[in-house]
């Protein structure tokens, strides 16, 4: 308990920043859709109108001109790529910091097993996404409620469920790199995160690209299928949760037994 | 029993050498001193008898207990202060003290505070206001408040101003007068002469020596020195040659008569025979030897 709160206090301010920043954007996003679907006659029209930007992003499946579609795009920019981002830096910084801040020697020093160090980082990482995502539902569900909007609860439901996955996901494969990493992996994680994000866009353009839906977590965060279906892809998400696992045991396997300096 | 036994303890990182069959022991209550100059393996020894890396080869033992079976039952009868003294950005000294307490389950906060109290460190203090020197105190502290039986430290008076040495060492001794072992690595030789009871010289991953101070004192080699002599004497058994002016100095490790048979022969107006003192044979461990 004392590790896990440690790890916590350590990346609080990371957390606040994320959580406020992702929170806040998408709260605005909610708010401004009835400004928004006013002008929706031509707007609708001209997203669904830029071709291959329009699939890109998945607009040609989503009708832009419901509060859903409206949200479905928005949430995939803004809790999709903001989350990513916080999980990769989380996760990859998890293990690596202790190296590159040389406080490894005394943490490791500690009679605590390195199992168990490395079980109390990861869980704290769990909580710090549960943090983020439980404070971004709330807040984007008091903005629903403000502009008077019913979306279909199951929907939003799954589409905040995938979402969460995708964090996981992500940060627990930067946790599995992180075992690996002697200095500051910012850069890989941060890279990571946008290559498979960008990957999704790619796929969403060609159908030869379609089986980059597997290799990246968006694929099953894709709200043009999520909203219209009201169900995930499980072919795409259980792929993701075999990689978070991989992920899981890799870093455990590693960080257990490696020379730390 | 023994603190501390390594057997033919080695460890490559990739292809470059660490350290190669190592073989120490430490017995309990020692007060022992582990020299050698800088990536001569020191860090490594020490850092591969606390887990924190896995030998390559060999048996390393700490308090009777073999370190890859038994890590945290050793490491919770351990204090270590690691050569460099790193700790979380933005936490207070006191937190760290207390975070270090908290992992071992020990209520440490009395022992902390008469620490804090010697050594002259303000606890409150956040760790980046403080200067290299008290950063290392609060290393020092968080090695000594569980009051462990083993103390392992990596140049440990490193940074410290020679009244805080003196504390140091006046604790330290204490401590090891109430039955701990202490273990330090240092390239300050003359504090290894004065506080150690025995001591090993570490050169290039390899241990060269492991005596007692007292027996590591009286090799056998003598430092000569002879004043009014013109050119060096051709001898055999002689290291370390100094030529200043008339004067020439050199150690001599062949047999005593044999030097006597040599001296007679050359003419000088004055003769020192001395025993070299400590720092002089543990300098002598660090210069390589020229062939």
């Amino acid at each position: 308990m004392t590790l896990f709160k440690h790890e916590l206090k350590q990346n609080r301010i990371s957390l606040i920043i994320w959580t406020a920043a992702i929170s806040f954007m998408l709260g605005v996003c909610v708010l401004i859709y009835p400004e928004m679907s006013s002008q929706m006659g031509e707007i609708s029209t001209m997203f669904a109108d830029m071709g291959s930007f329009t699939s890109a992003f998945g607009m040609d499946q989503l009708n832009f001109g419901e509060f859903m579609g409206y949200f479905g795009v928005e949430c995939g920019n803004v809790l999709g790529l903001g989350g990513a981002f916080f999980a990769a830096i989380t996760g990859i910084m998890l293990l690596a910091k202790e190296e590159k801040d040389r406080t490894v020697d005394f943490l490791l020093t500690q009679p605590v097993s390195r199992i168990f160090v490395i079980t109390a980082k990861y869980v704290s990482m769990l909580v710090q996404i549960l943090i983020l995502n439980t404070t971004v539902i709330l807040v984007t569900a008091i903005s629903i409620l403000a502009i008077k909007e019913s979306p279909d609860l199951k929907t939003l439901a799954l589409l905040y469920l995938a979402y969460l996955i995708l964090q996981i996901e992500i940060g627990t494969i930067s946790f599995g790199i992180s075992a690996f990493l002697k200095r500051n992996g910012l850069g890989i994680g941060l890279g990571m995160a946008f290559l498979l994000y960008f990957m999704n866009i790619v796929s969403n353009l060609t159908e030869e690209a379609k089986f980059l839906k597997y290799v990246t977590p968006f694929g099953y965060t894709e709200g043009a299928y999520i909203i219209p279906n009201s169900s995930i892809e499980w072919k795409y998400m259980t792929v993701g949760i075999s990689f978070t696992i991989l992920g899981l045991v890799a870093g455990y396997i590693k960080y257990s037994k490696k020379d730390v300096s | 029993m023994f603190a501390i036994e390594t057997t033919n303890l080695t460890k490559y990182y990739g292809k470059s050498r660490g350290i190669v069959d190592v073989n120490l022991s430490v017995e309990k209550g020692d007060f022992f001193g582990f020299i050698g100059p800088n990536g001569a393996g020191k860090s490594t020894t020490i850092r591969t008898l606390l887990g924190l890396i896995s030998p390559t080869n060999g048996i390393a033992k700490v308090l009777g207990k073999n370190i890859t079976e038994a890590p945290t039952d050793i490491l919770s009868n351990i204090g270590y202060l690691p050569s460099e003294t790193v700790f979380y950005h933005g936490m207070k000294a006191r937190e760290i003290l207390k975070l270090s307490a908290d992992l071992r389950n020990q209520d440490c906060k009395k022992e902390a505070e008469t620490l804090c109290e010697r050594l002259e460190l303000d606890p409150s203090k956040k760790i980046e206001e403080l200067s290299f020197g008290n950063r290392k105190k609060v290393g020092i502290i968080c090695a000594l408040q569980h009051q462990p039986q083993l103390y392992i430290l990596d140049e440990p008076t490193s940074g410290l101003d020679p009244l805080m040495q003196r504390e140091f060492f006046s604790i330290l001794e204490e401590r090891n007068q109430n039955g701990a072992t202490v273990f330090l690595s240092s390239h300050i030789l003359s504090e290894v002469g004065r506080h150690c009871k025995h001591a090993a010289v570490i050169r290039e991953g390899q241990i060269l020596v492991s005596d007692s101070i007292d027996k590591l004192g009286h090799t056998g080699v003598k430092r000569v020195m002879l004043r009014g002599i013109k050119q060096i004497p051709e001898m055999m058994h002689t290291k370390d040659i100094k030529v200043e002016n008339d004067i020439v100095q050199f150690l001599y490790d062949g047999k005593p008569e044999q030097l006597l048979k040599e001296l007679s022969s050359l003419s000088f107006e004055d003769i020192n025979i001395s025993d070299p003192d400590l720092e002089e044979i543990f300098m002598h461990y660090y210069i390589k030897e020229e062939k």
